[in-house]
């Protein structure tokens, strides 16, 4: 197969993650990372999603057009962000609160590695150039799902998804979905597996991108991408 | 204005900044240049006091808002959650100029909370088997295991509110509240960089997010919200 150019694979991934909260009929509280998981609030149709940043906001617009930006309100990313009807403000204490007590549905987030445990390397490469966690930590221990948004290979062709993390891990077995251009996988009692793999690649080509050891899920199928 | 001749609490920045001592511990709020005292920062940076250990979520830009601070080698230590956006602070911390406590976002917001409220120490999941683990007290409940953690009191806090009344009641603008609220009641002597001062009476009292009991001193600032 050849490889996807890199927008095509970013949108195949935000949009296929938003089709799992457009499903839902009741309420559902999601907290998008900055980068690609950004991109899922472009494909988000139903009105039931509510979006938290928290930075101390529920209810998050789209990014803020040129004449609307406000320095004042923006979401984790610094990026100015718009208010919804019935969106509402509240102290960085609260806004953990919402995360660590279990009250935010998801996360989105990038990942530099996943592995076969579900560990999740999101938050520091030691090159001495970064010195920063934010709220990483807390969202992937906090946030009741923890959906890995991430391109299968880095731009070198290197898989991600890997044995055992190599870089500092952000949580320790707390990755529930990961979601590429290539394939949908979930994680069940510790184990991987393959729910999804995308049109264009076989089942062996995956294999030899993919370094955790994975097996097919008993719903496996052929990945939704967008038309 | 009346409201400023009725306000005792209300001082110049030079003279609020002036109360901050060589050494402290100095709670900062704001996160991404949004709500950070922006007048005080300044004044701090003016002042020349040193070997400040800075409690904030973030550190600014390079020579920039808090960032500033750092350039001016006014900073002993750092304890916060990002410094991704100054790289300045790697630099310094590679160098040996200065030490960095990093502490996930949640937590920091908790610990500054617990100093507040008189809690020493809490146990949270955020960072439990990572590097931010190493050191700490680790306790099981039920099945799952929790990391100890400190309570982050502080010296000094420098706060950003959109409007006071004359007693020093506190409301905020948008997601320029963050840590504002929560460090207002974590340190000793807590200044108020506010946009507006307004008679007593005037915020409702539903609306009002930080009490005045939390304020010691308020300056009036640029009007950034």
């Amino acid at each position: 197969m050849k490889p996807l150019a890199e927008e095509v694979a970013k949108k195949r991934i935000a949009w296929r993650i938003a089709q799992e909260f457009n499903k839902t009929e009741s309420p559902l509280f999601i907290n998008l990372g900055v980068g690609i998981p950004t991109m899922v609030a472009d494909y988000i149709t139903n009105n039931q999603v509510f979006l938290q940043a928290e930075n101390g906001m529920l209810g998050l617009g789209p990014a803020a057009s040129e004449e609307k930006k406000d320095r004042m309100l923006i979401n984790a990313g610094r990026i100015p962000i718009t208010e919804t009807p019935g969106c509402s403000f509240f102290d960085s204490c609260t806004s953990f609160g919402m995360i660590r007590g279990g009250h935010v549905d998801a996360t989105v987030i990038g990942a530099f590695e996943v592995d076969g445990e579900g560990n999740v390397a999101n938050w520091i490469i030691p090159n001495g150039k970064q010195l920063g966690v934010g709220g990483a930590m807390d969202l992937v221990a906090g946030a009741r799902q923890v959906y890995i948004s991430m391109t299968h290979c880095t731009k070198q062709g290197k898989p991600k998804m890997i044995e055992t993390c190599t870089l500092p891990i952000t949580g320790h077995g707390e990755v529930d979905f990961v979601v590429t251009e290539l394939a949908f996988f979930r994680f069940e009692k510790g184990r991987l597996l393959l729910e999804e793999i995308a049109p264009e690649v076989t089942l062996e080509e995956l294999k030899t991108m993919t370094l955790a050891p994975f097996s097919r899920s008993q719903n496996f199928r052929v990945m939704p991408v967008p038309g | 204005m009346d409201a400023a001749k009725n306000c005792r609490k209300l001082k110049a920045i030079d003279e609020a900044i002036g109360m901050i001592k060589k050494g402290s511990r100095v709670l900062i709020g704001g996160f991404g240049n949004a709500g950070d005292p922006k007048k005080l920062i300044e004044g701090l940076c003016i002042s020349g006091t040193d070997e400040l250990v800075v409690m904030s979520n973030d550190l600014g830009s390079p020579n920039e808002g808090l960032g500033k601070l750092l350039s001016n080698n006014q900073v002993r230590g750092l304890i916060g959650t990002y410094y991704n956006w100054n790289p300045e602070v790697a630099m310094a911390y590679n160098e040996g100029k200065i030490f960095v406590e990093l502490v996930p976002q949640g937590t920091f917001a908790e610990a500054v909370r617990a100093a507040g409220v008189g809690i020493p120490a809490f146990y949270t999941l955020s960072g439990v088997g990572t590097e931010i683990a190493k050191g700490k007290e680790e306790k099981t409940f039920g099945e799952k295991t929790y990391l100890l953690q400190e309570a982050l009191k502080a010296d000094v806090a420098l706060i950003k509110a959109h409007k006071a009344d004359v007693l020093g009641n506190l409301v905020y603008y948008k997601t320029a509240r963050n840590f504002n609220p929560v460090m207002a009641m974590a340190a000793d002597l807590v200044i108020a960089e506010v946009d507006e001062l307004v008679p007593g009476g005037e915020l409702d009292p539903e609306s009002i997010v930080t009490p005045h009991i939390f304020v010691d001193v308020l300056v009036l600032g640029g009007g950034d919200r």
